[in-house]
């Protein structure tokens, strides 16, 4: 524990967890902004008292919790929708028709609730666009729909990497895949085309191949309004 | 009285805080001289560690419940689950003895970091399912408050585990083992294997095991510093010392068949300074040895092992230091992204690198050529007579590749063995997978 702080910022407290809702777990990926605005009130609590630490800890737990709460379906089935009374209830009727593609986009679906999705033996597209939760994990458990899935989006997940994109091999029948705007894998053009590489028949949407690739002197864009040339 | 006051405050101006000023100090110095009095007053206190005379705030404290031989992955395991399951907070106190805070030698950051759950044994698969659990979850286990969340940059590529003829028929009882207990394991013939992995030669290849979820490999190094991180703010002391020695009390006591048994206790340990003849006697009620490659070095410092031979006092804990080498290469036309971590059935192993296609690899060697432990020096003409070969063999494009660098790491042979010390040992291969659920278990 650090010794006490001379001064006393009483700022508003910014809880470390970020808002209520989905944003706020998603900052967690990025809290280099939290410690530069300055220790809150909170923090500051939290390194004299013990139990202001555990307040904390159950608070961030309970935050993490939340999202595991909207992924747990408790024994229904999957075409009744997670979000109570949203869908009318037409949907009963359509209760032996297979689902064929399933557009999660912006969900708050984890590994746990992929358990719904992966129960679908005929599902042919699959779109989880800006998924804040599905990551390297998440995609290692979608080899069972590797005998129908044709399509999948994973465009703008901010936890894929490509680690995760390795284990997309399973899916033989894929035939178009979106990986473009993907922050977290570190070479997205050479990402894109080892990617191309591992499915051959596959329709590869991503980063364009020379992302990334530096210039060499003579390719140096020439600047036409300046006095001289480059 | 007042004016005095009054005047100081004008005087200094924005420094002066009102109550302060009387002592011509401003708050900064007094909380900081009120933090030092009270550190003061705790550590007087019963319990606390003080000497008047000097400082001592390097050595470990005179005692502790339990005193943990080694801070490698699976030390630091052991502290966080004793931690994590004490019932009033603060109950135990725990103190981890590194005698390398740079890690240099430990196993767990040589490792090649793989995990899996292909095992013949259920209870490793057991173990190594709740391995996997609890690095996927590792930011809910880990977490403290403030620090960024950790990123073991896990691989969940799998492992494909080759087998001869002569073998296949074990490994379809082992992949029915794992099958049982959860872990996700396909079995593939060699056409399957073609189809699946054209870069694989097939020829002398019955049968192949591939893990579909759960396997893979990560950062041992990234795992290692989250724990200890989130060990330190638990409350557990760490010590940059060596154990020296174990002072122990033996009690004649009568079993309950009526026969009367010499049983040794330990209840001192002393731990000897870094670079320094100082030793720190700290009395402790359990001794952990979560020494890895050096268990048995430390074990006989326990007496483990002496005594005459055959008898339960003279068996000697079978852990022994043995060197095993790791190899980096690059291939440019080597496997893609699918590869998996594989292992031949000469026990060559390999396993994708990063994006460049780099690879790591090595071997097992045999018995007789077991390179001697005294030092970590890479032997590169083991690459080329042992590892190289059945490498090329059974991937062709491995024919060309160049060697970009190669390190060596102890392994650790063991078993469990309970004599008034619990040990906790790793295993050879697996290594950190398993430590992270062992003490959980136990």
């Amino acid at each position: 524990m650090a010794a006490p702080k001379a001064s006393l910022h009483l700022v508003a407290p910014v809880w470390n967890g970020g808002t209520r809702g989905i944003g706020g777990l998603s900052r967690v990926v990025a809290p280099e902004g939290n410690q530069k605005k300055g220790r809150s009130l909170l923090q500051f609590l939290a390194d004299c008292f013990y139990d202001v630490e555990a307040l904390r800890d159950h608070l961030l737990r309970k935050q993490v919790s939340k999202v595991h709460q909207k992924n747990r379906f408790q024994g229904r089935e999957w075409i009744r929708p997670n979000q109570r009374g949203h869908f009318s209830l037409d949907f009963l009727k359509l209760q032996a028709v297979p689902v064929e593609a399933v557009d999660a986009s912006g969900c708050a679906i984890n590994y746990q609730g992929l358990d719904s999705l992966l129960a679908l033996k005929e599902l042919q597209s699959l779109w989880l666009q800006r998924c804040p939760h599905v990551d390297d994990w998440c995609l290692s458990r979608l080899h069972p729909l590797a005998s129908s899935l044709q399509e999948l989006s994973l465009a703008g997940c901010p936890r894929v990497s490509e680690r995760g994109l390795a284990c997309l091999h399973h899916l033989w029948n894929l035939r178009r895949l979106d990986i473009s705007d993907l922050p977290a894998v570190s070479s997205p053009g050479l990402t894109r085309i080892l990617v191309e590489e591992m499915l051959p028949s596959c329709e590869v949407l991503g980063a364009d191949w020379a992302q990334g690739l530096k210039l060499g002197p003579e390719e140096q864009p020439r600047d036409t309004a300046g006095p001289t040339p480059a | 009285m007042l004016r005095r006051t009054l005047l100081l405050g004008l005087c200094r101006g924005p420094l002066g805080r009102g109550l302060g000023t009387h002592r011509g100090g401003s708050i900064l110095d007094r909380d900081g001289k009120m933090s030092e009095i009270k550190k003061k007053i705790q550590s007087i206190l019963p319990g606390g560690d003080w000497n008047p005379l000097y400082d001592t705030s390097y050595l470990p404290p005179e005692s502790s419940d339990v005193v943990i031989v080694g801070g490698g992955v699976l030390g630091l395991s052991v502290a966080y689950w004793l931690k994590k399951l004490e019932k009033p907070r603060g109950a135990i106190r725990v103190l981890v003895v590194e005698r390398d805070h740079t890690y240099s030698r430990a196993s767990t950051v040589l490792s090649v970091g793989g995990i899996r759950q292909q095992f013949s044994v259920p209870e490793n698969v057991q173990l190594s399912l709740f391995s996997i659990d609890f690095l996927r979850n590792i930011n809910e286990y880990l977490a403290v408050a403030d620090d960024p969340p950790l990123d073991i940059q896990f691989n969940p590529s799998g492992y494909l585990l080759l087998a001869s003829e002569k073998g296949a028929a074990i490994m379809e009882n082992n992949v029915k083992v794992q099958r049982q207990e959860g872990a996700k394991v396909c079995l593939m013939s060699p056409e399957q294997l073609r189809n699946k992995f054209p870069w694989i030669n097939t020829e002398g290849v019955a049968l192949a095991s591939y893990g579909m979820e759960h396997e893979g490999w990560f950062d041992p190094w990234c795992l290692l510093q989250g724990l200890r991180r989130k060990v330190q703010s638990m409350g557990v002391l760490f010590c940059r010392g060596e154990v020296t020695r174990f002072v122990s009390s033996s009690n004649l006591m009568k079993t309950a068949s009526g026969e009367e048994v010499n049983v040794k206790r330990i209840h001192e340990v002393h731990v000897k300074i870094d670079q320094s003849l100082e030793y720190q006697p700290v009395e402790c009620a359990i001794v952990i040895n979560a020494a890895g490659a050096w268990s048995g070095q430390v074990a006989e410092l326990a007496g483990i092992g002496k005594g005459p031979p055959g008898t339960l006092q003279g068996t000697k804990l079978p852990v022994e230091l043995r060197k095993r080498y790791v190899y980096l290469w690059h291939c440019p036309q080597g496997p893609g992204l699918e590869t998996p971590f594989v292992i031949d059935p000469s026990g060559t192993y390999f396993r994708r690198e990063g994006l460049g296609h780099n690879y790591l690899g090595g071997c097992s060697p045999t018995e007789e050529e077991e390179p001697d432990p005294g030092n970590l020096e890479v032997d590169h003409d083991f690459f080329q007579d042992r590892v190289w070969p059945p490498l090329a063999q059974r991937v062709p494009a491995f024919e060309t590749l160049k060697v970009r660098s190669a390190w060596a790491g102890y392994y650790d042979y063991n078993t469990f063995d309970q004599n008034g010390v619990p040990l906790l040992l790793g295993r050879e291969g697996p290594g950190a997978q398993h430590h992270l659920s062992l003490p959980e278990q136990t």
